[in-house]
């Protein structure tokens, strides 16, 4: 496309200039003139025209990126309330520093923690055998490979609605089969841990497909070679698995590890809905209120702004925190490899 | 080809955005004059309410176009307060898209009254609205200290107990509405009393009642002073009726009383269609939702009687942000959907319980029975109990302390098996952590 553009012009400009022929004295000065303004015209657009068409993206990105993210920070040095989102009084950090000594701040940290490490690893471990699995030969691949999609395409009220039902005391389908292996009902939005693997198996179920297909399109990228060599030194299935397919993934598996840690980390509609209708004191105790949870109790029940403005930011400092280990542990696995 | 194709789905794409911005545009707060859709000189009035508040369900919009023909009523609904509620506050921040008229729940009516009055217009001096109409103690709730009233009472929540007669007669409990209303007459001590016969002779499988925060929200709403005092300070924790109520429900659950079942959640509603607990405190707006969940077969044996004591559960307000286009247009909707009239014909169809005391006289409302509770005349229980409520003192915040003593405090002792005294002790900190700005 580019190359065209330089050999468009000049024929235009050329085109242009010929009704003025009959008096060249005048005209080529004119002419010139013309080309002249053509040609800055030209190097204007070609320097210009690409800042044009990637302004909307920064505009967007500007407007309800980066912004808000500022503004946010701007909120979480003041008092807010949402009854008067205008009225600001400066409090310096006083809304961070309360958060040291917040224990439902804490617990939430914690809780979050617990969840992410609960639903995260044993995701990822599933969805590397699925892959495995599906990258075998098999009858109606594609239809696994959909079918491992589609809870990924689910909505996350939708399942979550549902994951409540199954895990009710009362009448819940798992308590039930729980039951017919002569074990008591268990209350499992009340107890802690019972509570946190509810919450972690929601997260497992949406996202195990989605991270399984990640890790197929990687797999298919391993040259067949390295594995018929391996079958030819007498590797079995599994040492194939362990010694080629997994060091060949390690580039996806940190991407999925980074991506489901940012995940984990907001998690929000999951524990929100497995409340029933309590809204977001994320059960009895607290015992599943994680901090995207806490941030809108904070923000949307309690309507301090300000408040759950420093706790976003806190997230968001969280993050960068975790970007930067994982960043030093690419760094060493590259040097180990 | 395939360009035509591409340039084929790009014009449709661009076409469904540029639709749905015109779309946008004219949806919120679209109070303007004539609509793009509406036929010339009519004027639109936008109503914004939350969940199925009843006025459109109940044909009023609809009689009101047909009295009023330059009128086009449309109304617009979030399902839950909790979301919609902090979107109006909002939307009253920046005084844009509004609606020309705004429901309001009363747990949220004190703070919007204190801090919003002065973006609200004052409807106690809209044409066609008496103040002598309503109960004294609803019109007092949306009347600041100036004595401007920002919003009109629709309905109210007069409680009674709803039980049911088969599980009563297998425990050896009276059937008939009023003996069952004397068992417990004047004390909600009585009514534990009564729990505790229930559940001597207890049919398998089944408890008293529904949930021990069901009978605490009950219990708070029949004393006049609750979680603020009359000079507008937090007073729940030092409030002797605050902390006998959490008590008292506290008692419903260590006694074995309790399903320990969370309200307006899906177990809850499993236990109405699988009749697992023989009474439930309810408010008049209540009763089509048992109606729902027990279903057919609930149908005959379900019935209600008056509570121990005369209590409140819930309510709205219409009020009508300055900041819309048709500012007189929707006071005199608004004034007409509260009148004493409407509100009986709303309880007729909707069982929303009146705010407007004249109302209570029509035939409507006295004369008003329910089939599906064995024909009980819940006009005359409701009235009775409306009449007898105290003036309560509603406070900014008194939804998010309610919420954590219910949702914290109760449900800790109710389903985790904690003392009362730890239930209460992790409600006052969750609540001082909420009411901290």
């Amino acid at each position: 496309m580019a190359s065209d553009i330089p050999a468009a012009a000049p024929s235009q400009g050329e085109e242009g200039a010929a009704p003025a022929q009959p008096s060249p004295t005048v005209d080529t000065a004119a002419a010139e003139r013309r080309r002249a303004r053509r040609s800055r015209w030209y190097r204007r657009d070609v320097r210009w025209s690409p800042y044009a068409f990637v302004a909307p993206f920064f505009v967007f990105f500007a407007a309800f990126g980066l912004f808000p993210l500022l503004y946010t920070g701007w909120a979480s040095l003041h008092r807010v309330e949402l009854t008067a989102p205008t009225d600001m009084e400066w409090v310096g950090l006083r809304n961070f520093s309360r958060l040291l000594e917040d224990e439902f701040f804490w617990n939430a940290l914690k809780n979050t923690f617990t969840i992410g490490v609960i639903s995260t690893v044993p995701q990822l471990l599933i969805a590397l055998g699925i892959a495995h699995l599906l990258n075998y030969r098999l009858r109606t691949s594609m239809f696994f490979r959909v079918a491992a999609l589609t809870p990924y395409a689910t909505s996350v009220a939708a399942a979550t609605l549902v994951f409540v039902l199954l895990f009710g005391r009362d009448y819940g389908m798992i308590n039930w089969a729980l039951g017919l292996a002569g074990i008591d009902p268990v209350d499992w939005q009340n107890g802690e841990w019972t509570s946190q693997i509810a919450v972690s198996t929601i997260v497992i179920w949406r996202w195990t497909g989605y991270n399984a297909l990640i890790y197929l399109a990687a797999m298919q990228a391993i040259p067949n070679d390295l594995y018929e060599s391996a079958a030819l030194d007498g590797a079995s299935r599994w040492q194939q698995f362990v010694h080629v397919t997994v060091p060949s993934l390690r580039p996806t598996i940190l991407f999925t590890c980074v991506v489901s840690t940012i995940g984990a980390t907001q998690l929000f509609g999951e524990p929100l809905l497995f409340n029933g209708g309590a809204g977001a004191t994320g059960g009895a105790d607290h015992q599943f209120q994680t901090l995207g949870l806490y941030l809108y109790e904070q923000g949307w029940v309690n309507l301090h702004l300000g408040r759950a403005s420093a706790i976003a930011w806190t997230m968001f400092l969280i993050l960068l925190v975790i970007g930067a280990v994982n960043w030093l542990l690419v760094r060493r696995l590259r040097k180990s490899a | 080809m395939r360009r035509t194709v591409i340039l084929a789905v790009v014009a449709a794409l661009g076409a469904g955005l540029l639709a749905g911005c015109a779309e946008d545009s004219e949806e919120p707060g679209a109070g303007s004059a004539g609509g793009a859709g509406g036929a010339k000189g009519r004027t639109t009035i936008t109503v914004g309410v939350f969940g199925a508040f009843g006025l459109k369900e109940a044909g009023l919009y609809d009689e009101y176009m047909k009295l009023h023909k330059n009128i086009e009523i449309k109304q617009t609904s979030i399902e839950r307060n909790e979301n919609y509620y902090p979107q109006l506050l909002t939307h009253l921040g920046s005084g844009s898209g509004l609606a020309d008229i705004q429901a309001v729940e009363v747990n949220n009516i004190a703070e919007i009254t204190t801090t919003q009055a002065d973006k609200l217009v004052d409807l106690g001096k809209t044409e066609g609205v008496s103040k002598d109409s309503f109960l004294p103690w609803k019109w007092a709730q949306a009347t600041n200290k100036d004595g401007k009233t920002i919003g009109l009472g629709t309905d109210i929540g007069p409680q009674g107990i709803c039980y049911r007669k088969d599980l009563f007669a297998k425990a050896g409990l009276p059937t008939d509405r009023e003996a069952v209303g004397k068992l417990w007459a004047g004390d909600w001590n009585k009514y534990l009393a009564a729990g505790k016969q229930y559940k001597a002779k207890a049919p398998k499988g089944t408890t008293f009642v529904d949930s021990a925060s069901g009978v605490m929200a009950a219990i708070t709403g029949s004393s006049a002073k609750r979680f603020y005092d009359e000079s507008g300070e937090v007073v729940y924790k030092t409030n002797p009726a605050v902390k006998d109520a959490f008590d008292t429900a506290a008692a419903f659950a260590t006694e074995g009383l309790s399903g320990k079942l969370q309200q307006f959640t899906p177990a809850w509603d499993q236990g109405y269609a699988n009749g697992t607990f023989a009474t439930v405190s309810c408010p008049a707006w209540m009763l089509g939702y048992i109606q729902d969940k027990a279903g057919p077969a609930g149908k005959d044996k379900w019935d209600v009687a008056p509570a121990p004591k005369p209590s409140n559960w819930g309510g709205s307000f219409l009020i009508v942000p300055e900041a819309g286009k048709n500012k007189t247009e929707a006071a005199k909707l608004a004034a007409w959907l509260t009148a004493p009239e409407q509100q009986a014909k709303l309880f007729e169809k909707r069982g929303s319980f009146p705010s407007a005391q004249a109302a209570y006289s029509l035939p409507a409302v006295s004369g008003a029975k329910h089939e599906y509770f064995g024909n009980a005349p819940i006009g005359q229980i409701f009235s009775q109990a409306a009449e007898g409520i105290p003036v309560l003192i509603v406070g900014p915040k008194d939804l998010v302390i309610a919420q954590n003593l219910a949702d914290v405090g109760m449900l800790q002792v109710g389903q985790k098996g904690k003392s009362p005294q730890e239930g209460w002790d992790a409600a006052v900190k969750a609540i001082d952590n909420a009411l901290d700005q």
